[in-house]
């Protein structure tokens, strides 16, 4: 899960090289901290957050298959 | 602007230079050195500055959005495989494979968000944009035969009671497909209402 986060993230920005994600466990569920340069956060979040919404939708598809609950923030 | 030249103390100073200043990243560049930095007698007289011209490499979007996709899928241990159809307006990916109903989603919505992700991906350093449409084993072109058939059959309903349907909220393309099917009816109109993401398609008697 964690490398699919790294994986788009990394397509999307400018700067892949400061891309990096935290695992943290909340209550059964995996919460991911994506961090990306501060000049990238644009290109991660979109107009009215639809590119974040696009990563989420896609990495909780994921998390069905492997039967976890996920989170991603983007910190 | 594609290339521009760059001077500096050192090469990688030049090219550095030219890298901010095109706004790209040092993956997606190649440069030429046109003069060889030289430091001069004592460090003091007669000292060159590096002199670079920087070019940006564009990327097949193509390519990218296949590498895009064959590394999402290998995260998430998925067997894909994708084939490459060429329609008018953009490049079709279709995806084989078992168990692939997960990146279908609900209504598509799984595919609708990776097909966003992977045009993003695949036109941030091409030369001229290229939609890239990405079906899961013909699930859009299901999807918009059904769509179809929907509009005729309501387009009917509303021609024998005079009364307007409301569709059910849709994505703009879907609603394209609705728009498409009825056009040619010379009863009918269409239009949509309402707001994104929950703009509704509407049949009704032409007055």
């Amino acid at each position: 899960m964690k490398e699919l986060i790294e994986v788009i993230a990394k397509s999307l920005v400018d700067h892949p090289e400061e891309v990096s994600v935290m695992e943290e466990t909340d209550n059964h569920t995996m919460v991911y901290k994506l961090h990306v340069a501060t000049e990238d956060m644009g290109k991660i979040i979109g107009k009215q957050g639809r590119i974040a919404k696009a990563l989420r939708t896609v990495v909780k598809a994921a998390a069905i298959r492997e039967n976890v609950k996920v989170m991603v923030e983007i910190v | 602007m594609n290339s521009i030249e760059k001077s500096g103390k050192t090469i990688e100073e030049a090219v550095d230079l030219a890298i901010e200043e095109l706004g790209v990243t040092h993956e997606n560049i190649e440069y030429e050195i046109l003069e060889e930095p030289s430091k001069g007698l004592f460090g003091l007289f007669g000292g060159k500055m590096a002199r670079v011209r920087v070019t940006v490499k564009f990327k097949d979007p193509i390519a990218v959005a296949k590498e895009f996709l064959e590394q999402v899928f290998n995260t998430m241990k998925l067997e894909v495989f994708i084939e490459k159809m060429s329609q008018e307006d953009a490049i079709v990916l279709n995806l084989r494979g078992d168990d692939l109903g997960l990146l279908i989603g609900k209504h598509g919505q799984t595919l609708d968000a990776l097909q966003y992700l992977c045009n993003l991906a695949a036109n941030k350093n091409a030369e001229q944009r290229v939609k890239i449409i990405i079906d899961v084993e013909d699930y859009r072109k299901r999807r918009a035969e059904t769509l179809s058939r929907l509009a005729l059959r309501l387009a009917d309903k509303v021609r024998r009671r005079g009364d307007r349907i409301v569709l059910e909220p849709m994505n703009p393309h879907e609603r394209k497909i609705i728009h498409m099917a009825l056009q040619n009816d010379r009863r009918i109109v269409t239009y949509s209402e309402g707001d994104e993401p929950f703009r509704k398609v509407v049949i009704a008697l032409k007055k």
